[in-house]
């Protein structure tokens, strides 16, 4: 495939592939540089993938063996998370994390486990007797005897925190190109091209392989096939609001061979979040639930909080796990212009930070020739500055601002004004799930019910479409067929 | 802030809210405000555009529109405040109402409040229907949304899970509208809708209802493509290899209705487990001294006019509740046996007046006795031919027999006979 004749490709310092917590992370990094960057995306927002659906869990850092990547960069992440999630403005909270054990054994794999966290550079680590685990957690379930208590653990919303990033990068000058699949990378002397299926394409002095499920095709198109990608499927059940304060702490049960295994936990939303079940797959884009799966997640809470109404389910949802056959993180240069940051699975959300730091690394030991910008701006207004605000400052706003008096989504009390703002501000939500992403809209307890057809209608006002052309999330996913018979007559 | 004190705040402006409004107007209220987060008053009647409202209460068939017409005519000849566009972020228990618009943030210092807020859907969600994420998953009540007030068709070849009756009335909407209604499953072994719904939307145009079956799967990835249904045993469980995989670009969900209590919640006020809404008392005063509830929040409703007779009564009681206050006597409490799912109200607190007693049984009966029970005596007995959870019942206990009562427990039992 090449570009039509006469077309000027565009060339870029850095062009990320995978708009998911990796490459968006790494976009913001890089844009502390003075260069240009292009962050490709195959879906219609960032975050579709992994980034989308996982725990949201930012791990202290004590499950990875000693001396493996997912070790560094999980412990070096979590470090550096509360400053970034404070700088994008993303939720994000140290609630700790705890790992019950239900008998010796058990304590003999969290000594283990303690041993390796102290290895790793984990602060703070603690095992706990019975009793004082239920001072500290008093859901935590009563056959529990003992527990690991690891306090730096945390809780952030992985979508937020990816969109922010993206945000930021932009606002600092990054590109974004959606629905942009890469389906072929040719290099010559100076550059790689990379082709989109839909016939666009990019040109990179250096680019980055951050695409998830996909990052193993991704080598394969510049001639590496020393990495296999295999997704290992998640499901969760999210309950309403009510039951987020059930649990302060992340709450696991001691690992088996499969994993972590299920977690119970408040997410930074305030919701409560159990799962995920694992399964091995070949499909990179079947993000199904299972009756077997969530019944799977329902059978085994009790063991670890009790008073968990399944009852208060307001929706499961299933991601992949980007699990590559060598079982660490890839993160190393393949030749002179890429580099790979692929096999992100957990704790890939923790380690961002700190693996976005190490691919600017790479790309400057590559030949990447440049210098930290003075004018890089490192804080970005949060999504959720206005309902941040007391009722005497929004009522101030509101009077100059009339949209933040409307109030489009019950459920989670989101305006009208927040929803134009996600529709605007780039990256710019362009379907109903990427608003729901930006503002909460429809993921509250009628899950949309009452909000999307607003919701709707403005995404159809400012991209200028008619309502059949808004989706769900891109693609095909479209909300409407046509107009009803007697649908525009007056 | 804009800061108010107004007499009767009014949480709603649907059949329940516009009614209640109506009633404490012509029991005395002049100090009052109707707050209605739509741009329009009405409530979910504005997208009901089929027939059948209004039997009962004026005597015709109304559409909704119409219905709700005849409301705010009533509310408009009586000049009633009602503020459009308004959402209502809090109530106290103290009864300062908490809400927003786009000229700003209210904080009003109410005597009395009735809540009215409707209900919502029960979503996907909800149900945990296992599968893929496509569109093309709606609820009734959406799709009803798109077709009735924004003139869309949100696809072509629809199956349909749950028969209640927003449901059946969507089965026939989307069939006029040109769409292809292949099949309405109901999980239990008969219809939560009207009987009525079932001939005029189903029968009438050969929509096949399939009884004891449920939706297992969805498949897509990004439109809906098809649903696979199972039969379902005594216990609800699907029957593995009974499934069957329908084609189809839609499902609309229609699987029950959840009263809208957030507000509730917030103002303290005890909540009944099995309706969803509000405990009150005859007068349809909550446990929050001066909060009055009535409508689809307080319960759901299967027509529009009982909603309204309740909306009336709550508007009534909450004027008397300004004027002075409500009599207290020595409070019954209603219990029903579990045949009888709910009773309406949950506690009688004053013995003085006749009391009518709304309730739902659990499962289809034939020829039963209701009785009504005081510790050892039985005060009151009625027949049913036929009783069904899709259809509200009532019964009516006289101030005499009330006086009578010396258990401050009233047993509400459903018998054979």
């Amino acid at each position: 495939m090449s570009a039509a004749k006469g077309m000027i490709i565009k060339m870029y310092d850095a062009v990320i592939i995978g708009a998911g917590v990796i490459g968006a992370m790494t976009a913001r990094e890089l844009s502390k540089y003075n260069m240009s960057i292009c962050v490709l995306e195959r879906s219609n927002d960032a975050a579709a993938g992994a980034s989308r659906a996982n725990s949201g869990i930012v791990h202290a850092g004590f499950d990875a063996k000693p001396k493996t990547l997912k070790a560094r960069f999980n412990v070096e992440g979590s470090e550096m998370m509360p400053q970034i999630a404070e700088e994008l403005g993303v939720p994000y909270r140290q609630n700790g994390s705890l790992v019950l054990g239900y008998n010796d054994d058990d304590r003999k794999i969290l000594e283990l486990l303690y041993r390796q966290g102290q290895e790793n550079g984990v602060r703070g680590l603690e095992i706990l007797g019975g009793e004082e685990l239920r001072k500290l957690e008093t859901a935590v379930s009563r056959s529990a005897v003992c527990a690991l208590h690891a306090p730096t653990g945390g809780i952030i919303c992985p979508y937020e925190l990816t969109v922010a990033a993206l945000g930021s990068a932009m606002d600092n000058g990054a590109e974004f190109l959606r629905n942009f699949e890469v389906s072929e990378i040719l290099e010559d002397k100076d550059s790689l091209t990379i082709y989109a299926s839909d016939g666009r394409s990019v040109k990179a002095r250096y680019a980055v392989n951050a695409a998830g499920v996909y990052s193993d095709k991704i080598a394969r198109m510049v001639g590496d096939d020393s990495f296999s990608i295999h997704p290992r499927r998640g499901e969760y059940l999210l309950l309403d609001k009510d039951c987020g304060g059930i649990v302060d702490h992340t709450i696991f049960k001691v690992p088996t061979k499969k994993g972590k295994g299920i977690l119970v936990s408040p997410t930074a939303d305030g919701n409560l979040l159990l799962g995920p079940t694992a399964e091995e797959q070949e499909e990179r884009d079947n993000t199904d639930t299972t009756a077997a799966g969530l019944n799977d997640i329902i059978a085994q809470i009790n063991e670890e909080a009790e008073g968990v109404p399944v009852r208060a389910v307001i929706t499961s949802f299933a991601g992949l796990r980007a699990a590559a056959d060598t079982g660490d993180f890839i993160i190393r240069p393949y030749k002179t212009r890429m580099v790979h940051a692929a096999g992100i699975e957990s704790p890939g959300l923790s380690a961002s930070p700190a693996i976005a730091v190490r691919i600017a690394e790479l790309l400057f030991e590559l030949g990447l020739k440049t210098e930290k910008r003075a004018d890089f701006k490192a804080e970005r207004k949060s999504y959720y500055w206005f309902r941040r605000l007391g009722a005497e400052e929004k009522d101030a706003y509101i009077k100059d601002h009339p949209d933040f008096g409307k109030i489009v989504c019950r459920c989670e009390t989101v305006s009208e004004g927040e929803i134009l703002e996600a529709i605007r501000r780039e990256p710019k939500a362009l379907d109903l799930d990427a608003v729901k992403r930006r503002t909460r809209s429809g993921m509250g307890r009628c899950q949309g019910g009452f909000c999307s057809p607003r919701i709707v209608e403005l995404l159809a006002r400012e991209q200028g479409i008619p309502i059949e052309r808004v989706t769900k999330s891109g693609g095909g996913s479209y909300l409407n067929i046509c107009r009803t018979k007697g649908g525009g007559q007056a | 802030m804009n800061r108010e004190q107004i007499d009767l705040i009014i949480v709603g402006g649907g059949p329940a809210g516009l009614a209640a409004a109506v009633a404490a107007y012509d029991s005395g209220v002049r100090d009052m405000l109707v707050l209605e987060r739509d741009v329009n008053t009405g409530g979910i009647l504005q997208q009901c555009i089929h027939n059948g409202f209004g039997l009962h209460r004026f005597g015709k068939e109304l559409t909704g529109p119409e219905y709700a017409w005849e409301y705010e005519r009533m509310a408009a000849e009586r000049n009633i405040p009602i503020r459009c566009g308004t959402t209502v972020l809090n109530v106290s228990p103290d009864k300062v109402v908490t809400a927003v618009n786009s000229d700003g943030v209210s904080r009003i210092e109410a005597k009395a409040v009735v809540l009215a807020m409707g209900c919502r859907e029960r979503s996907r969600g909800a149900l945990n229907i296992p599968g893929s994420r496509p569109s093309g998953i709606f609820t009734a009540g959406t799709a009803q949304k798109y077709v009735n007030c924004m003139g869309y068709l949100p696809g072509r070849e629809v199956v349909i899970l749950g028969s209640g009756d927003i449901g059946l009335i969507m089965a026939r909407r989307m069939t006029l509208e040109g769409a292809k209604v292949k099949a309405v499953c109901e999980i239990m072994p008969y219809s939560g809708g009207l009987a009525r719904n079932i001939r005029q939307c189903l029968d009438d145009f050969d929509i096949p209802l399939k009884l004891r079956h449920t939706v297992t799967a969805v498949h897509g990835r990004e439109r809906l493509t098809g649903v696979t249904i199972s039969e379902t045993d005594e216990y609800r469980r699907p029957i593995p290899g009974t499934e069957e995989y329908i084609s189809c670009d839609t499902l609309l969900l229609s699987v029950g209705l959840i009263p809208e209590n957030e507000l509730s919640k917030g103002a303290g006020i005890s909540l009944d487990p099995i309706t969803g809404g509000a405990v009150v008392d005859e007068k349809r005063q909550t446990s929050c001294p001066g909060i009055f509830a009535c409508g689809n929040v307080l319960h759901v409703h299967d027509l529009v006019d009982f909603v309204s007779e309740e909306a009336a009564l709550a508007g009534k009681s909450a004027a008397e509740y300004i004027s002075g206050g409500l009599d207290e006597g020595a409070p019954l409490d209603l219990k029903p046996d579990g045949k009888i799912r709910y009773t309406i109200p949950q506690r009688i607190a004053s013995r003085d007046e006749d009391v009518k007693v709304y309730f739902r049984v659990d499962n289809i009966y034939k020829n039963v006795k209701i009785k009504v029970i005081n510790g050892d005596k039985t005060i009151f007995a009625k027949k049913l031919a036929a009783a069904a959870p899709g259809e509200m019942e009532s019964l009516t206990l006289t101030g005499a027999q009330l006086a009578e009562c010396g258990d401050a427990k009233l047993e509400f039992v459903l018998e054979a006979g």
